[in-house]
């Protein structure tokens, strides 16, 4: 479904911010990318969305290559769920219906407005309809984003730090439904994530990003203490929790 | 994606939508009410069955025909179209800046023309003063006037224009250099008036005062054609500042080409106002308000917000030029001295009262 090959990614002056990265990705698998802030987790995801434009490499949907495609046929390909989200006075129905726009003619047409309404349900925001977003909490604004990014009818999924600024209860909601939705729809979606137990939890496999690099990758089972240590420079112990892998910092962090 | 097939839109949204639709007929049908208005009204009052009848094409008593169609008709089309124009400008810039505070003069052009026209007073002899019977003052050369402010401001544009492509078209880029620049030009225009004499000071203070009696026909066709396509290009371009809304990066997601939308944007939304500045002078507050007045009732959304806030610049400066007119008739105040005290308060009383829906 997607395939990302060879991507190297450098701004004017510096050096590579991702350097030769690669990986492909199934319908129905959910990808967390990991690694320490600033590795060019965002990077990749605005890389594979063509917001950025690699130096080599390709990004390959369902056998097209994404750089040869006009904006219009990307945004019908690929939908992309932002770290940050501006919220105006704008209706949830009315913000869901914004991804329909790579779909939509002069006019919206009653097809758009009942799939609105089908990912408002499938999502639970059927009751909120009506509020407008800049009166919702974080969890159910980041559902509302998703659901502007279902509507698009994508083949691939991207999601930018989809809990950074969530609480427990939202995080482990959020998650559920981006892979309820993933599976539903075989959908191939790539998260970007900071919480190893959330993204071994949701995700079907992960890749660690070091130095612009795929330093590893591989089912959550997978995942061993030297690999954090690597990445992290955090000493962890992997603990298996009713069925869950989950990983722990260890004492000897000097703490 | 066929799992997507079979939504249920709520009734009430459809409710809803079609509230929009009936403020923004509404508001269109309060500019006609305005527009008949504004010719019936003034120092001679004209029967609105005349008034009527003039602008279905009628023949109207000969008494009042002539001041309907060399006076009051084109002096109201201003006043429609340069509110309808300004308040268009000003909703796009306030997206595409993503900035509340945006307004075509945000980005300098006011100070811009007022440096044209004082440019035109001082050195190319357009600033003899011509004292009429009621004591109004005219600038002698008005097409020269006119060109120069045209001219100024849209330097003012293309030297923006040449910033956002050089640094990238980002609103803060675009918001400061206009700052910058309109900065410059004020001091342009006090250098100016500094070494002017009273009469060509005078001219130069005359012409910032924005006034629709200064537009004849020409004018009036001029301003509807330019108005006219800005306002469908802002209409086509509504999803696309629902979009930016949203943030650059969601917009990019949706398949949209925001520096492009951004640019362009900035392209027409400065020409509606440099076509409006040049032809009346500098009109401030219906492009900052008006925009605001209708999201505070109907909320962001850009498919009702550009229609509605183009129609209540039109019904906020018809309203502002009739009693312009009415107030100390014969006498005619600059209509810009009207549109902040009537929209003003009318502002601050929705920024008091909070939402509606």
């Amino acid at each position: 479904m997607l395939e990302v090959k060879d991507i190297r990614v450098g701004y004017n002056g510096s050096g590579l911010v991702l350097e030769d990265l690669g990986f492909t990705l199934g319908a129905g698998e959910i990808l967390a990318i990991l690694g320490p802030n600033g590795v060019g987790k965002t990077t990749l995801l605005r890389c594979i969305n063509a917001m950025i434009q690699p130096k080599t490499g390709s990004v390959m949907v369902e056998g097209a290559d994404v750089f040869d495609m006009s904006a219009g046929q990307i945004a019908r390909h690929l939908g992309y769920v932002a770290q940050h989200n501006e919220a105006g006075r704008m209706t949830t129905f009315d913000t869901v219906l914004l991804g329909r726009k790579p779909h939509m003619g002069w006019k919206v047409g009653h097809e758009d407005l009942h799939k609105v309404g089908a990912a408002l349900h499938q999502l639970g925001l059927q009751h909120l309809a009506l509020r407008d977003i800049d009166r919702m909490s974080g969890g159910e604004l980041q559902k509302v984003c998703i659901a502007r990014a279902i509507v698009q009818e994508p083949r691939v999924l991207l999601l930018d730090e989809p809990t950074s600024s969530l609480d427990l209860k939202n995080q482990l909601e959020i998650l559920g439904t981006i892979r309820r939705v993933v599976k539903e729809h075989q959908l191939a979606a790539v998260m970007t994530m900071h919480d190893l137990n959330l993204a071994l939890r949701f995700a079907d496999r992960f890749l660690f990003i070091r130095k612009g690099k795929v330093f590893a990758s591989g089912r959550p089972d997978e995942i061993s203490a030297e690999m954090v240590a690597a990445v992290y420079g955090v000493q962890v112990d992997i603990l298996r929790h009713d069925g869950q892998v989950v990983v722990v910092p260890n004492g000897k962090n000097g703490d | 994606m066929s799992h997507l097939n079979h939504g249920h839109i709520p009734p009430a949204y459809t409710a809803y939508v079609g509230r929009k639709a009936y403020f923004v007929t509404g508001l269109a049908l309060l500019s006609l009410v305005l527009l008949v208005m504004a010719i019936s009204l003034g120092a001679v009052r004209v029967p609105v069955d005349q008034a009527l009848k003039s602008l279905a094409g009628l023949e109207a008593d000969p008494r009042f025909q002539i001041i309907i169609r060399s006076i009051r008709l084109p002096h109201a089309l201003a006043a429609l179209l340069a509110g309808t124009g300004l308040a268009a400008a000003g909703t796009a810039m306030q997206s595409i800046l993503r900035n509340p505070l945006g307004s075509p003069f945000t980005l300098g052009l006011s100070q811009a023309g007022a440096f044209g026209a004082a440019f035109a007073v001082m050195l190319l002899g357009a600033g003899t003063m011509q004292s009429t019977t009621v004591g109004a003052v005219t600038i002698a050369n008005p097409y020269l006037t006119t060109l120069a402010a045209f001219m100024a401001c849209m330097a003012t544009s293309m030297v923006i224009i040449a910033i956002a492509r050089l640094r990238g078209a980002t609103p803060e880029v675009m918001v400061l250099s206009g700052v910058a620049l309109g900065s410059l030009f004020s001091a342009g225009t006090m250098f100016l008036q500094y070494f002017a004499d009273d009469v060509q000071l005078a001219a130069m203070v005359f012409w910032t005062f924005g006034d629709v009696g200064r537009a004849g026909w020409r004018e009036v066709v001029f301003m509807a054609v330019v108005v006219a396509l800005g306002l469908v290009y802002f209409i086509a371009n509504r999803w696309n500042y629902n979009a930016i809304d949203a943030g650059d990066e969601t917009a990019r997601s949706l398949g949209v080409r925001v520096e492009r939308v951004r640019m362009i944007g900035m392209i027409v939304a400065s020409l509606i106002t440099a076509i409006i500045v040049a032809f009346l002078g500098v009109i401030g507050f219906v492009g900052l308000i008006c925009p605001h007045i209708v999201r505070r009732i109907i909320g962001d959304d850009h498919r009702f917000v550009m229609p509605a806030a183009s129609l209540s610049g039109a019904v906020l400066l018809l309203a502002s030029d009739t009693v312009a007119r009415l107030l100390m008739a014969p006498h005619v105040l600059p209509v810009a001295v009207l549109t902040a005290f009537l929209g003003a308060p009318t502002f601050l009383y929705l920024l008091i009262r909070g939402r509606w829906r």
